[in-house]
């Protein structure tokens, strides 16, 4: 049982601001990734959770108690490092026991319950070598044993599958899911790859330069990005923008292009209708892109040439150029489409994203 | 490896290197043979009918014997091995101690203290043998081993605390934050994992440390000066060099005896010594 919150977090190395004011309320038994490029903060706030950066200003508090001025052993907390940092002269079994041992448990409970976690991770057979002698993923296993042994609190991860190849990446990916689900423990972890992040949050929080740019679902994030930044980011192929402007005529709204004129749904209308007159930036996310049929209306489309074909086998991706922007559409398999055609796309009326051009902000 | 034809495997490798090897390896070789050569053979002529520098027939221990009958050659081994294992002990122990601190404890100005330890271990003896030999006789130290126990860590703890420094860089520094996390305190965690990881560094620093006390020459000439008291590269020369006669059976003797300890101290740890000095550590 344990939540975990953190209140006007703030970091300071010298000059350069690192955690920029950072709120969260992390709940029992959630699994809140942090996601965002290098050098956003991620890190160093997840650090400042674990104990291992002082800070500069705020407050942490895991169960309620303020946890600033603790060191990381009295945090009852688990980390796993991108290196695994496992002890290289120890067995496996040492390193799973350390922890243990240095908190003084009987030898008894300590044998029992690394023999639990090797049976959950599947590692049992390991327990004898040094971590020199394994594969990256058994590391991966030790390491995440390791966290486990101890029942903490929370679990923090840092990047840890960032270190192993990529199906293996996808397959761990999976197993700390079920672990997750299985343990039920609070996690933070920490990512730069946002389909770890979307696939393995309960909660995502995407940060960029310190601040913290939108809290949420993974699919609310999809859905409704709070910035462009969020719309950029998250989602792969990134979402395409464009720089249109907003017309008003006849009492409808119009999106006008360098090349294209489109009107939007009544839905979305009510909210660009005080940007009228105004520039704003167009974002749509590549799979709401289709090539058009004779029945798509004439105002919700666009020609286009296709300047690269991506085959991706469950996909064709297309990256095509509209008047002055280029744009990417995920198209289906079989639709022939070849470098220098020339196109017309349709798109997907409610999926449409608007963002200001000053604010960045979602419109 | 040299790429080619074989003439360039010769010209660029294998020629240099037996070079180079015959001319490190001589010095040992003389050494060797002009300890178990009788001084008869030692003492001859060059332009002798039978002058052959390079071999003896009739190999003696007569050298041997002279060193451990006639001079104080084992009180001088003794002295030597007690100086060396305990400075480098002292020295040791205050390297790993600081290297860790200045490698690992953010505080301020640690960058410019590491250099300034350095520094110190540039200062030649040459000139800190006159304060020191102040030093040594106010405490009444001068013809003690101590003498040299507490001065020899004035230039080995720098030695070791820069060598140490190097390699508690290379440790990662994610095995000690998870060993905090883990329920240790910075003290445990130094003492359980960052040192244990560490010990082929220290090994080599370690090493380093004896060879450079055992080798001394300076601050032994000046500290100590009776016969009984003295160490083996001190001993040898002054005992065994008298006016302008040269006893070059038993100097070399000395040697040979002097220098087998350290090689074998190398050559005990020599695996760990190396993987000390390429140094790296995989978490």
């Amino acid at each position: 049982m344990a939540q975990v919150v953190i209140r006007d977090l703030n970091k300071k190395f010298d000059e350069v601001h690192a955690v920029k004011n950072v709120n969260l309320h992390i709940k029992d038994k959630e699994f809140m990734v942090f996601v965002g490029p290098s050098g956003c903060g991620k890190t160093t706030t997840l650090r400042m959770v674990a104990g291992l950066e002082s800070i500069t200003s705020g407050e942490v508090l895991i169960n309620d108690t303020v946890v600033n001025e603790l060191p990381p052993m009295d945090r009852d907390i688990a980390m796993v490092f991108q290196n695994y940092a496992l002890y290289p002269h120890m067995s496996v079994y040492d390193n799973m026991a350390f922890g243990l041992k240095m908190r003084k448990f009987e030898r008894a409970e300590i044998a029992k319950r690394v023999q639990e976690a090797a049976d959950i991770l599947d590692i049992g057979q390991l327990l004898k070598r040094k971590p020199r002698q394994l594969s990256g993923g058994q590391r991966q296993r030790v390491a995440l044993g390791r966290a486990i042994v101890r029942h903490p609190q929370v679990f923090l991860f840092d990047e840890p599958l960032s270190n192993l190849d990529a199906k293996l990446r996808v397959q761990m990916r999976v197993e700390l899911k079920k672990l997750h689900n299985r343990l039920g423990t609070t996690a933070i972890y920490v990512t730069h790859d946002q389909v770890e992040a979307m696939t393995l949050g309960d909660r995502v929080v995407v940060m960029k330069d310190g601040v913290v740019q939108q809290v949420g679902a993974p699919l609310e994030l999809y859905n409704q990005p709070a910035n462009r930044f969020v719309a950029g980011f998250i989602g792969s192929p990134a979402m395409n923008f464009a720089t249109v402007s907003l017309a008003e005529h006849d009492g409808a709204v119009w999106v006008e292009g360098p090349d294209f004129r489109i009107r939007p749904p009544q839905s979305s209308a009510g909210r660009l209708r005080g940007h009228a007159g105004r520039q704003v930036v167009l974002g749509i996310r590549p799979e709401d892109l289709r090539v058009a049929n004779g029945s798509d209306p004439a105002d919700l489309g666009f020609d286009a040439v296709v300047e690269v074909t991506e085959q991706l086998g469950s996909e064709i991706l297309l990256d095509v150029k509209a008047g002055p922007a280029s744009m990417v559409a995920s198209v289906e398999p079989t639709v022939p489409a070849k470098v220098g055609d020339r196109l017309r796309l349709a798109l997907n009326p409610d999926r449409l994203h608007f963002f200001d051009t000053q604010t960045e902000a979602a419109i | 490896m040299i790429e080619g034809a074989p003439w360039r495997r010769w010209v660029f490798f294998y020629i240099p290197l037996t070079l180079f090897v015959f001319v490190l390896l001589f010095p040992f070789y003389w050494m060797l043979i002009t300890t178990f050569r009788p001084d008869g053979e030692l003492y001859q002529p060059w332009n002798s009918p039978r002058y052959q520098p390079f071999w003896t027939s009739n190999p003696t221990l007569e050298h041997i014997k002279y060193l451990f009958n006639e001079t104080l050659f084992a009180d001088w081994l003794w002295n030597t091995m007690f100086i060396a294992a305990i400075s480098t002990v002292i020295s040791l122990f205050c390297g790993v101690l600081a290297g860790y601190a200045l490698s690992r404890l953010n505080f301020p100005f640690a960058g410019s203290l590491g250099t300034g330890i350095f520094v110190t271990y540039l200062v030649p003896q040459t000139l800190l043998f006159i304060p020191l030999a102040e030093i040594i006789r106010n405490f009444k130290l001068g013809d003690t081993p101590w003498s040299l126990i507490l001065t020899y860590p004035t230039f080995l703890i720098p030695f070791c605390t820069w060598l140490m420094m190097g390699y508690f860089k290379a440790v990662p520094r994610e095995l000690e934050e998870c060993a905090r996390i883990d329920g240790a305190s910075r003290v445990q965690a130094m003492l359980y994992i960052i040192i244990p990881v560490a010990i082929p560094g220290i090994l080599s620093a370690g090493i380093f440390a004896f060879t450079l006390s055992w080798n001394e020459f300076i601050y032994a000439l000046v500290f100590l000066s009776s016969p009984g008291e003295k160490t083996v590269p001190v001993g040898v020369t002054s005992e065994l060099i008298r006016g302008d006669v040269f006893f070059w059976g038993p100097l070399m003797a000395g040697a040979l005896l002097g220098s087998i300890p350290v090689a074998m101290v190398y050559s005990f740890f020599v695996e760990h010594y190396v993987s000390g000095l390429t140094g790296s550590v995989k978490g």
